[in-house]
């Protein structure tokens, strides 16, 4: 019985907000067709009206970027402290220690080879994902995510892999340190935190979009060490000191 | 001819959902749920996302998952000693 009280509430939920989503008639408009010029939104998405600066505001190819980077730094910022708080705390509660846990299944052959060449692919495309953050979809997180399952791949292949833990603490920590830096420097010099100081040169290009790269590389490096220190945790169990 | 599709892809995200609560082994839950996140990609994408889509690709099918296999192990493991 309250199962299918469950189940009830949960479909009666979800036709609604299928019903919202997908009717034009009623709260909200249909996808693609909100008018977006009577709205604070065109400010963002033309991106050069600040008359006194001789380029473009942001200058990165991506609406979204220019906002969760450019606009909303500082709250990125604070996305980068949940995720180091929530590692922090994997890190403290299972008891980190010397001894790698073993697979009742050792790794075959092939695993091993494919692992071999796969890595190395993921690892390329999660780079190019955080250095690409500002012309395309993706940036920081998901980058950072990929060069994490990289290593999670070598951890499931590699019976005696153990990932060298200080270099990726070390990582971690210089890049966090240097993101509030570049913040601190736009606070102190352009009074604004993570004031977009460098040139943005033309949009589309590489080099352009001044810091939203720089940032984007950053955080990229920070996750990817992040996640990766929360998944060698959870593979080791505390040793005998 | 797009909205029927995101509409079929919601109902069976519900039922998967479902499926994962209510599965007797822990196994079957973490890949019905890994199916779920699956699926909202495409609704994500439907929906003109595609930074959640890939963020919701690589971090809720691809490394919660394993994480959650991974503690499903270590378990079994310190259970049966």
């Amino acid at each position: 019985m309250k199962k299918f009280v469950a189940a009830l509430l949960t479909f009666t939920v979800a036709f609604f907000i299928f019903s919202l989503l997908y009717d034009s008639q009623s709260f909200f408009p249909k996808y693609g067709e909100k008018d977006l010029n009577n709205t604070i939104s065109q400010r963002y998405l033309e991106k050069n009206t600040d008359e006194t600066r001789p380029y473009p505001e942001t200058g990165s190819a991506n609406i979204v970027t220019s906002v969760v980077v450019n606009y909303r730094g500082f709250d990125t910022l604070g996305e980068l402290t949940v995720l180091f708080l929530s590692a922090m705390g994997v890190a403290l509660l299972l008891n980190v220690g010397k001894e790698r846990l073993g697979f009742r299944v050792k790794p075959n052959f092939i695993l091993k080879a494919g692992v071999r060449i796969i890595t190395g692919i993921i690892l390329i495309v999660g780079i190019y994902i955080f250095v690409h953050g500002h012309l395309t979809p993706g940036g920081g997180f998901p980058g950072g995510a990929m060069i994490a399952s990289s290593v999670l791949l070598m951890y499931i292949s590699d019976d005696k892999f153990k990932e060298k833990m200080n270099a990726f603490t070390v990582l971690e920590g210089t890049s966090g340190v240097l993101i509030i830096v570049l913040g601190l420097i736009g606070l102190f010099a352009f009074n604004s935190f993570l004031y977009n100081f460098l040139p943005s040169g033309e949009i589309g290009h590489l080099f352009s979009a001044g810091l939203t790269p720089i940032l984007y590389v950053l955080i990229g490096l920070k996750v990817g060490s992040e996640l990766s220190n929360i998944i060698g945790n959870f593979l080791t169990q505390g040793g005998e000191e | 001819m797009i909205e029927i599709i995101g509409v079929i892809t919601g109902f069976i995200m519900i039922l998967f959902a479902l499926m994962a609560i209510e599965s007797k082994k822990l196994l079957n839950s973490i890949v019905f749920l890994s199916i779920t996140s699956l699926l909202s990609v495409v609704e994500f994408i439907i929906m003109k996302a595609p930074d959640v889509a890939i963020t919701q690709a690589v971090i809720g099918s691809g490394l919660m998952t394993s994480i959650f296999v991974f503690t499903l192990m270590a378990m079994k493991k310190s259970g049966e000693k």
